[in-house]
């Protein structure tokens, strides 16, 4: 069965038909062609796939697509304005806080979501949040850098506070 | 803002140009890929570890909406497919060839492990097509099956291959000369011996493998969509022994790739059967593996189990090793299986020392698992891992301090260059360095002091050891190709110089994750003097790269950066034959040097920009000297393999009420040669610790011994380390210069991986050492800890 789903996506308003059991991150990635959202695993547990759904982080493999009905969606691809990175995707730059990139949206969308419940947090509480993200590449020591900064950067204001080549 | 003059050449740590792409979703994995037209596919696989196939009834999944085909491994044979081959030969100890089963991607009569391909779905949906293999009726009959190696040595064991591989023994392989090592062992004061298990990993990039074939019948041409570490291999793989397609009618294309570390170095099946299905059914057919498809069907790494001994004399001086081998290889040849526990192991078991005498045997075993190939290190972290317990043990039977021992061992700074007894020529290297620069990082001398404060809280707290040696840039031809290896393993560049004088490199190194794009551009900009900005990198396309052998064994910048060079050197030579040209001198008096192009002693210069274009619009060229255009090809073969080394320290506090272990300090001090891109550099090492820990604390593949079902077949059962398991790394670099590349680079992309794991659990065993523990296997979890401790007390 197929249903129409309608929901705001990066400040646009979409919509189109998928198969009631479409997964949001199916619709978003195969419907919509917006690729920048992830799968990586197909047990909830990687975090390639989170995006904000009304302002709050969830991973977009545990929603069906007719969840979101309605919904203000914002994915990888919404998250810098104007042609300007965020501060937080700067700081992931700045800090070599990403290798292969695959698990980095995740990592930025799931980062966004706990500066705005913390607005400075520590290396522990970071290490903590980000438990439902994965990533083989780096070892975690860059990303959680790059979050400490990126959250620093977001309080002041300043873009990532990057001085490097 | 006033602008200042950064340098962006060797030695910088320049930020990433790779990563405005991928921190803003604009990465292009190959699941991101969709051609028009495309279908999808679905891959039926064996849930039996051993089967025959009495039938394959495809009736209803063919009947539902949306399937347009279903095809079988007699297919793939009716149209000629071949096997997949494996690219390493291994020469036994009697001097016949290993055993070579056939691999068809489809499997034909029987199954071998879970997870073997048996029949693939086409359909205009994933979700058709998962709903009409749901409906494909496998008539098995189940047959007894093995899964680890001490079972398989078994008399009775069922057999893999009975035919091909009685005993299941693939191979049968030594190195080093038993005779020195029985004299040496009869003359020794102390031996030590040790039984020792390498555990079964599963690579888990975060990206899962995916392909897409695209079968263009008006020209008659392929090309193949694939997460990839070396495309022109794969190109050359399939087209050559599976599907028979000539190079030209094959184009080879590993977009970004989301990770590999040597999981997607080896040709799969699901390439194969996308490309070949692509032309049965004229539309484009793309493949995307779900994680649980990655447990069951990337290749697996290590497994391996050894006894090894060691002779000492009574001054602590190792006087020879010998050790005996097993190795899991799967049910089927993986692309490079055979030559990672023969010359990717026993070669490097000289480790950091002088050990006189070494000889190890390994027998190859066929067991019904997925097949074992390269994972981050390959053969040397189980080497490191033996060598580096059994010299700790060595150290407690002896009494001798565990950090003297190996100092007192170590091939001394002006040894080399060092000829072991196990083959390898090591070029350079100061191991002694290494360790002076962990230890004073890790405050050795405070230690007593933190295990007290351990303590005093009621932690056990431990420091463990390691040091280590890797073989990498592979490979000098001549040498792999004596070894088993049939092809060369050289590497490709071209620089594109463009009219404007920007510059395009094309290498036949992939970058998948290791930023290429920045290193190489790096180099670009130190030998021409060119903006940073102004050189893009070109890699993962074998339509538009020559050639190629792709990334792994940590050889990117070591043999596919010297091919850049190579082709740098000549574009320099004929720059300055332009600039002469321009200013009618001799080229012999041009001087090339940030960007300019000078007469010597006189302030007559021209830019390379000038020169640029002027190679492509010339006027008056001496033709008979001078051709136009600026672009130089470069295939660089090393002359040796280079030998990245280095010293981890560990310090570990074990709760022993609960037996978790923390990771409270890791000190790496590695010498990679020059480094190019410190902050890349740090950034593969931190990495690279983090699956090495993972090894040694959490991360185990377990088949179940009496159903040969993969137990830990999700992310839910295997534990990959996560970001509040770890600590902070601190890592520093010592340098002696590789003494064969103009570079003087080593590599550094595996170095964390191999030494990590023996530092971590050698600093478990040393927490538990007032508690009399002498050895725990790994992955050392809470509950094995806690077993041990218990264990311990009790008696």
């Amino acid at each position: 069965m197929s249903r129409v789903v309608s929901f705001t996506l990066n400040g646009e308003s979409v919509e189109a038909t998928v198969e009631s059991r479409t997964l949001l991150v199916e619709m978003l990635r195969d419907t919509l062609g917006r690729t920048g959202t992830h799968v990586g695993c197909d047990t909830s547990q990687c975090g390639a796939c989170v995006i904000h759904v009304d302002g709050r982080s969830v991973k977009s493999c545990t929603m069906l697509a007719v969840q979101a009905e309605g919904a203000e969606l914002t994915t990888i691809e919404g998250v810098a304005r104007d042609g300007s990175l965020h501060p937080m995707q700067e700081a992931f730059r700045e800090h070599h806080g990403l290798q292969c990139g695959f698990c980095t949206p995740g990592m930025i969308m799931s980062a966004l979501d706990l500066v705005q419940r913390n607005a400075d947090p520590d290396e522990k509480q970071i290490r903590e949040w980000l438990e439902g993200n994965l990533c083989r590449c780096t070892g975690y020591q860059n990303i959680v850098r790059a979050v400490k900064a990126g959250a620093a950067a977001m309080r002041t204001g300043n873009a990532g506070g990057g001085n490097g080549p | 803002m006033a602008h200042r003059m950064v340098n962006k050449g060797i030695g910088a740590a320049v930020r990433r140009k790779e990563d405005h792409r991928f921190i803003t979703g604009k990465g292009r994995y190959t699941d991101d890929i969709n051609r028009p037209r495309q279908l999808y596919a679905w891959i039926v696989r064996s849930p039996l570890p051993h089967a025959r196939i009495r039938a394959i009834d495809s009736e209803a999944a063919e009947g539902l909406r949306g399937v347009v085909a279903v095809f079988t491994g007699s297919d793939m044979a009716a149209d000629g497919v071949g096997g997949l081959p494996c690219g390493w030969g291994i020469t036994q100890k009697d001097g016949s060839q290993m055993a070579e089963p056939a691999h068809p991607p489809l499997a034909r009569e029987f199954v071998r492990c879970i997870g073997d391909q048996v029949a693939v779905v086409l359909a205009e949906s994933r979700g058709v097509a998962r709903d009409a293999a749901e409906l494909i009726e496998v008539d098995y009959e189940e047959l007894p099956a093995v899964t680890d190696l001490v079972s398989a040595a078994a008399g009775d064991a069922p057999q893999v291959w009975p035919a091909e591989a009685p005993g299941n023994v693939c191979f049968d392989w030594e190195i080093g000369d038993a005779a020195a090592v029985d004299q040496a062992f009869a003359a020794a004061t102390h031996v030590v011996d040790i039984d020792i298990v390498n555990t079964r990993l599963i690579p888990n990039a975060i990206e899962p493998r995916a392909a897409i074939g695209d079968y263009d019948s008006g020209k008659d041409e392929y090309t193949l969509y694939t997460t990839s570490q070396n495309p022109h291999v794969i190109r050359l793989l399939m087209g050559a022994y599976v599907l028979n397609i000539p190079e030209h009618k094959l184009r080879v294309v590993a977009p970004d790739v989301g990770g590999g570390f040597g999981s997607k170095i080896f040709h799969y099946a699901e390439e194969a059967i996308v490309t070949w299905a692509s032309k049965r059914v004229e539309r484009p057919v793309k493949w995307t593996a779900d994680r649980s498809e990655s447990f069951m069907s990337d290749a697996h790494g290590r497994d391996h189990v050894s006894h090894a001994e060691l002779a000492l004399n009574a001054e602590g001086d190792f006087l020879a090793l010998r050790v005996s081998t097993r190795a899991n290889l799967g049910a089927y040849l993986s692309t490079f299986g055979p030559s990672v526990p023969t010359y990717l192991y026993g070669t490097l078991l000289a480790g950091t020392y002088k050990t006189p005498a070494v000889y190890c045997e390994v027998k190859g075993m066929f067991t019904h698992t997925v097949p074992v190939d390269a994972y981050r290190g390959a053969g040397r972290p189980e080497a490191t891992y033996l060598l580096e317990r059994l010299v700790d043990k060595a150290a407690r039977e002896t009494g001798i301090d565990k950090v003297e021992l190996r100092r007192r061992n170590f091939i001394p700074p002006d040894g080399f260059p060092y000829q072991t007894p196990v083959a390898l020529e090591y070029d350079s290297g100061n191991y002694h360095a290494c360790l002076d620069k962990a230890l004073e990082m890790v405050d050795y001398g405070g230690f007593a002091e933190r295990r007290d404060a351990s303590a005093a809280a009621g932690k056990l707290r431990g420091i463990g050891f390691s040091t280590y040696i890797e073989a990498c840039g592979l490979a000098p031809s001549n040498v792999a190709g004596q070894l088993g290896a049939r092809a060369g393993l050289y590497e490709a560049g071209t620089i594109r110089v463009n009219p404007t004088g920007s510059v395009t490199v094309l290498t036949g190194s992939h970058s998948h994750g290791q930023g290429h794009e920045t290193t190489f551009s790096q180099l670009v900009t130190d030998a021409l003097g060119v903006d940073f900005d102004s050189v893009d990198v070109v890699h993962g396309d074998t339509g538009k790269i020559p050639f190629g052998m792709g990334t792994y064994g940590s050889r990117s910048l070591s043999v596919g950066g010297m091919a850049i060079v190579s082709a740098l050197e000549k574009i320099r030579t004929k720059a300055r034959k332009i600039a002469a040209h321009l200013l009618e001198a001799s080229d012999e008096d041009v001087v090339f040097e940030n960007g300019k192009l000078t007469v010597a002693g006189t302030d007559r210069s021209v830019t390379f920009g000038d020169v640029a274009l002027s190679a492509y619009v010339p006027h008056n060229y001496p033709l008979d000297l001078l051709e136009p255009g600026l672009e130089e090809t470069a295939f660089y073969d090393p002359k040796n393999f280079t030998f990245p080394s280095g010293c981890h320290i560990c310090e570990v506090e074990v709760d022993p009420e609960t037996g978790v272990v923390e990771v409270v300090r890791f000190v790496a001090a590695d010498d990679f040669g020059r480094i190019v891109n410190p902050m890349i550099v740090e950034g593969q090492v931190q990495g690279g610790v983090t699956q090495g820990i993972g090894q040694a604390l959490y991360e185990q593949c377990i088949y179940d011994p009496d159903t040969g079902q993969l137990l830990t077949g999700s992310l839910m059962d295997y534990c990959l380390p996560r970001a509040d398991n770890l600590p902070d790394f601190e890592i520093a670099t010592t340098m002696t210069l590789c003494t064969h590349n103009a570079l003087g680079v080593k590599g550094c992309g595996e170095a964390g991986t191999i030494g990590s794991t023996p530092a971590v659990i050698n600093a478990v065993i040393d927490a538990l050492s007032d508690l009399n523990v002498t050895d725990l296997p790994i992955p050392a979890t809470a509950e094995r800890v806690w077993r041990a401790i218990r264990d311990a007390r009790a008696a």
